[in-house]
Formats: C-alpha cells, sequence, structure tokens
C-alpha cells in the first residue's frame, strides 16, 4: 500500500523539555489514523513538524515517499491545526479563494466544499462574525479544496458544544466513507474509537502502540457475570483455565478471558454445572481502558 | 510570481485600513502641486513659491523626490502591519500549511514592496512631469531629461526603507511595537551620530564618514535636502557672508550601501522566518 507520510525517530527540544521524542511511524493511504494522547503529549507539536511550522530537533520525516519535497507535498494535503486562522477581515468565500491561490487549485470547488460544511448561506459574511463551531467548519472546507490525499486534523472538536461537535464528526465520517485518509489528533478517546481504523498513541513525546484500534490489546475480553450462587460460580471459575483472573463488586462478577470463549458455550456449561446466571454480557475493554493500561504499564 | 503577488494582493485588497492609508499616500503625493499655490506677504513684496524656481527642471527632481519621501511613512504602516498581521492573525501558519513555503511568503511580500515602490516612482515621476511642464522656466528636452538620477534614487529609498519595516514587522511581530521600534531606531541612529560627531570624534567628517552606512541615515543620504540649493535661499545666506558648499549629487556608493542594506534585511527576515516556531 502507498506510504503516504513516514516519520523516523523524530525528535523536538524546546530547550530542555523533550517535546517528541524519536517518534517513528508510518501512515498508509486509505486508512482512518488517530494520533492519541493526553494534553502536551506531543501531538500538535508532531503534526506541526510534519506541516512545516515546526522545525525539527533531528530525525526525518517524508511526505509521499520522498518524492516531493514538503511544500509542494503540502499543497496535496488539508490540514487544520488547533484553531482556524483566517483573514477576520475577507469573507469565507474570499478567504478559500486565497487558500485555492496558495495551493494553486482552481476556486471553482469553493461553493461545493461550503456545502459540504454547512456555510453556503453564509460565504459572504466575514470570517471575523463567525462563531466557533463555524470557524471549525470553514477550516475543514478549506481543507478539502484541494480534494486532499490525507486530512490532517487537530483537536477539531476542541472547545465547540455538543452540537458543533455532533456536525464535526459528522462531516468526518462522510469524509472518510469517500476513502480519504484521515490523521485526526485529538485527547479524546471516544472520538477516536468511533472514527479511526489504526491509532498512535503518545505519551510524554515517547510512542507506547501504533497498530490497529481492534489489536491493540491482545485480549479476549471479559465476561460480566451474575449468579444467585456467586460463591459457587467463583469456585467454578478459579479451576476453568479459560479464565487468568476475575473480581468481585457489588455482587457483579467480572472475569478475564485468557482463550476464545463466546457467551453462549460459557452459558451452556455453566448451566450444565448447576449454576443459573441473572446477568451475562460479554465484553471488551474499550478504548479508554486499555489506553489507561497501556499508560499505566509504563509507569 | 504572478502567483506570489496575487496571493498578497487578495490579503490587501479587502483589508481597508490598508486600502485608505494607500489612498492618503497617493493622494498627499499629488497635494505637492497645492505648493504651487501657496502666496504670502514678505516685507510688501508678493512672494509665491512656484514663482522662486522650485519648480524648474531639473530641480523639480530633486526638490520632488525628498518631498515626496517624507510620506513614504504612510506606506510603511501598511507594509509593517501587513507582515505584523500575519503573526496576530496566526495566518502565517496556516499559509504554511496550505503549502507555501517560507521563501514563497518573504518573496510575495517582497515584490509586493517592489510594486508599491515601483508605483510610487511612477506616480512621483508623472506628477513632477506635469508639474514642471506647467511651472517651469525652461522646457528642453535636454533638460527636462537631466538629474533623472533623483527619480532611480526615490525609488531604491523606498524599496531600502521598505525592507526595513519588512523586517521590522517580522522581527517585532506587533504592527504599532514594530512602528514604535522603528521610531527608535531613528533616535538611536541620530544618538549616535551626535556622539561621534560632537564627543569622539569633535570637529572632523569621521562621524558622517561612518553615520553615512547606517541603515535610515543611509536612505536619508540618498536625496539630501533641496532647499539650500534655491537661488534666493542662496542669496539670503550670501547676504549674511554665508555660502553653502554642499555635495547635492546622487553617489552610486549610496545606491549600494542601500540595496547591501536591502539584502540584509530580507535576508534576516528569511532566516527569522526559518528558524522560529509557530
Amino acid at each position: 500500500m502507498e506510504n503516504i507520510l513516514t516519520l523516523n525517530n523524530l525528535t523536538k527540544k524546546f530547550g530542555p523539555i523533550t517535546a517528541v521524542k524519536d517518534l517513528s511511524f508510518t501512515i498508509k493511504k486509505g486508512n482512518v489514523y488517530g494520533i492519541l494522547g493526553p494534553n502536551g503529549s506531543g501531538k500538535s507539536t508532531t503534526l506541526g513538524i510534519v506541516l512545516n511550522v515546526v522545525n525539527k530537533t533531528s530525525g526525518n520525516f517524508t511526505w509521499f515517499d520522498g518524492n516531493t519535497s514538503t511544500h509542494n507535498a503540502l499543497k496535496k494535503v488539508g490540514a487544520i491545526i488547533e484553531r482556524p486562522n483566517f483573514y477576520p477581515y475577507m469573507t469565507a468565500a474570499q478567504n478559500l479563494k486565497l487558500v485555492c491561490q496558495i495551493k494553486d487549485v482552481p476556486s471553482h470547488k469553493i461553493e461545493e466544499k461550503l456545502e459540504i460544511v454547512g456555510l453556503l448561506d453564509r460565504k459572504d459574511s466575514k470570517f471575523r462574525t463567525f462563531s466557533l463551531g463555524m470557524k471549525q467548519r470553514l477550516a475543514i472546507a478549506s481543507a478539502l479544496l484541494n480534494d486532499p490525499e490525507i486530512l490532517i486534523l487537530d483537536e477539531p472538536t476542541n472547545g465547540l458544544d455538543p452540537q458543533g461537535i455532533h456536525q464535526i464528526r459528522e462531516i468526518i465520517k462522510k469524509i472518510a466513507s469517500q476513502g480519504t485518509t484521515i490523521l485526526l489528533a485529538s485527547h479524546l478517546l471516544d472520538e477516536v474509537e468511533k472514527v479511526c481504523s489504526h491509532v498512535v498513541i503518545i505519551r510524554k513525546g515517547v510512542k507506547l502502540y501504533s497498530g490497529r484500534v481492534d489489536e491493540m490489546n491482545a485480549s479476549y475480553g471479559f465476561f460480566e457475570l451474575k449468579s444467585n450462587q456467586n460463591s459457587v460460580l467463583k469456585e467454578w471459575l478459579s479451576k476453568h483455565n479459560d479464565f487468568k483472573s476475575f473480581k468481585e463488586e457489588d455482587g457483579k462478577i467480572t472475569a478475564f478471558l485468557t482463550n476464545e470463549l463466546d457467551a453462549e458455550s460459557l452459558n451452556r456449561q455453566l448451566f450444565n454445572e448447576g449454576i443459573v446466571l441473572t446477568h451475562i454480557v460479554k465484553r471488551k475493554e474499550s478504548l479508554e481502558e486499555q489506553f489507561l493500561q497501556l499508560t499505566n504499564n509504563l509507569n | 510570481m504572478l502567483r506570489l503577488l496575487n496571493i498578497e494582493f487578495q490579503k490587501l485588497r479587502y483589508n481597508k485600513a490598508a486600502k485608505v492609508i494607500s489612498i492618503t499616500y497617493f493622494v498627499l503625493i499629488t497635494f505637492i502641486a497645492l505648493i504651487a499655490s501657496i502666496e504670502f506677504n514678505f516685507a510688501g513684496v508678493k512672494f509665491r513659491i512656484a514663482d522662486q524656481g522650485i519648480f524648474n527642471f531639473p530641480y523639480i527632481w530633486h526638490f520632488n523626490t525628498y518631498i515626496a519621501s517624507w510620506s513614504k511613512l504612510f506606506l510603511a504602516i501598511v507594509i509593517v502591519s501587513m507582515m505584523a498581521n500575519e503573526y496576530s492573525h496566526r495566518t502565517l501558519k496556516q499559509n504554511l500549511i496550505d503549502g507555501l513555503s517560507k521563501k514563497e511568503f518573504i518573496a510575495s511580500k517582497f515584490l509586493t514592496v517592489g510594486v508599491f515602490a515601483l508605483i510610487s516612482t511612477l506616480f512621483l515621476f508623472i506628477v513632477s512631469l506635469i508639474l514642471g511642464i506647467s511651472f517651469s522656466d525652461y522646457n528642453e528636452f535636454s533638460i527636462i531629461v537631466s538629474d533623472l538620477e533623483y527619480i532611480l534614487a526615490y525609488f531604491i529609498k523606498l524599496i531600502g526603507f521598505f525592507a526595513f519595516c519588512m523586517f521590522l514587522g517580522i522581527f517585532v511581530k506587533r504592527s504599532a511595537f514594530a512602528l514604535g521600534f522603528l521610531f527608535i531606531w531613528w533616535i538611536i541612529e541620530n544618538i549616535v551620530y551626535a556622539l561621534l560627531k560632537f564627543k569622539l570624534f569633535k570637529g572632523t567628517e569621521i562621524a558622517d564618514q561612518i553615520v553615512q552606512f547606517f541603515p535610515l541615515e543611509s536612505m536619508n543620504n540618498l536625496i539630501n535636502e533641496p532647499f539650500t540649493r534655491l537661488n534666493f535661499i542662496q542669496s539670503a545666506a550670501n547676504q549674511l557672508g554665508e555660502s553653502f558648499q554642499k555635495d547635492y549629487a546622487v553617489h552610486w556608493y549610496e545606491i549600494v550601501i542601500v540595496l547591501v542594506w536591502t539584502v540584509i534585511f530580507l535576508n534576516l527576515s528569511y532566516r527569522l522566518l526559518k528558524k522560529r516556531d509557530l
């Protein structure tokens, strides 16, 4: 598969602080990537470096297998970083026209892109009159003007109200469904979980994990079980080698699997043993739990 | 190149303040013509400025370029703010992300500055030509085209000064502070000059020779003040037993000094932009 962006041992130091440390990963065409990490973990710095606005300290990165210079590569990229930056005295359409000139693309797509983000009726309003949500949507329209190979979004829903967040996520999903590669930096786990197929997790500038979201933890999930005979149930679980451990909380037993086991066969086995369940749920760890596990493991 | 000019033009076109100040600037240049209508009574003699030879060819080239260069301060405001605004609106970052290289960014600004200087020079040339043809005592072609180096000097002066403004805008990042810095720089140059002239090298020409290499002073030197060249001022001075021995010409080395500063300022602007994290 075609590589869109490759990072090799990228490092950035701000004085004594190392914001990004030896970071390497590859973005391949067609996937939706999330960069996940708490605030100040180096997400925006990493994006800043590959977008030519922050100077790297060491290491290197290449766009499109290194076939083109960074600023020419950026003409094939759509990116918004942190907050939307436009000329406040220009209207939405005028701002987008300027972006077209910079990206060297014809300006006939302006209306089409404004339509996608639902700003067509405000195209002649000055940028400074826009609400934050509208500014963010205009930024997305601007990033889409060149029909980019990859769309880079840095905290696109930061500071928006629930309705705004919803609108932005719908737009992202729509774009992703059209096959555009997306790189989404966020500290919101459910955002990444809902949208991304791949994830890079960084903390304090160090990469903790990169790969598919569903392969992040080689775990088989866990069962939540309730029964009127909890003590018998626990005894059975401790003898059974499909389970590595279990814990009881408020009469609910959580049992962690070591092998693949589906709910139906577990239920049948237990029933045959004479244990009747009142509650059975099979779950996988959420991204949040996996994320916390990953970050805690390294402490 | 046209693309870069277009980009910058698009940015300036919708900026009301920049438009108003630029228009004011050109209107001010045409107001030089108003000097022609100044009349006053001096000891019972009716005195008309236009009749004192200030609009005579080739003197008018010197006089008008000198007067017009004062109004460059208006364009300085536009240039400083067009640089500093890119920082305060954080649009510089967006421009770079959108695929403008740092070199292209500086180039688009400097090209615009060059266009400003070129238009100003052409405009001044036409205004002076019209004024001269209307008021000059000599209208022979050979006289009209003599001393045209003042027009070239005016162009170089604008380019140098605007490059300095560009650099200040990038360096200070805030328009008001950058203009303040420009003023402070002017004061510093004058203080240094005074120190050299009246303390260190008293009674010699060494101070002037050092100061001519300072950025603002070198731009000033390109076009010397034209007033003491006027006939009626000279005759007045003669009556007081004083005479002016001054070199009014535009020298090649003065042009070279300003051009060197222009290159330095452009280079510094580019390096600063390259080094900074946004």
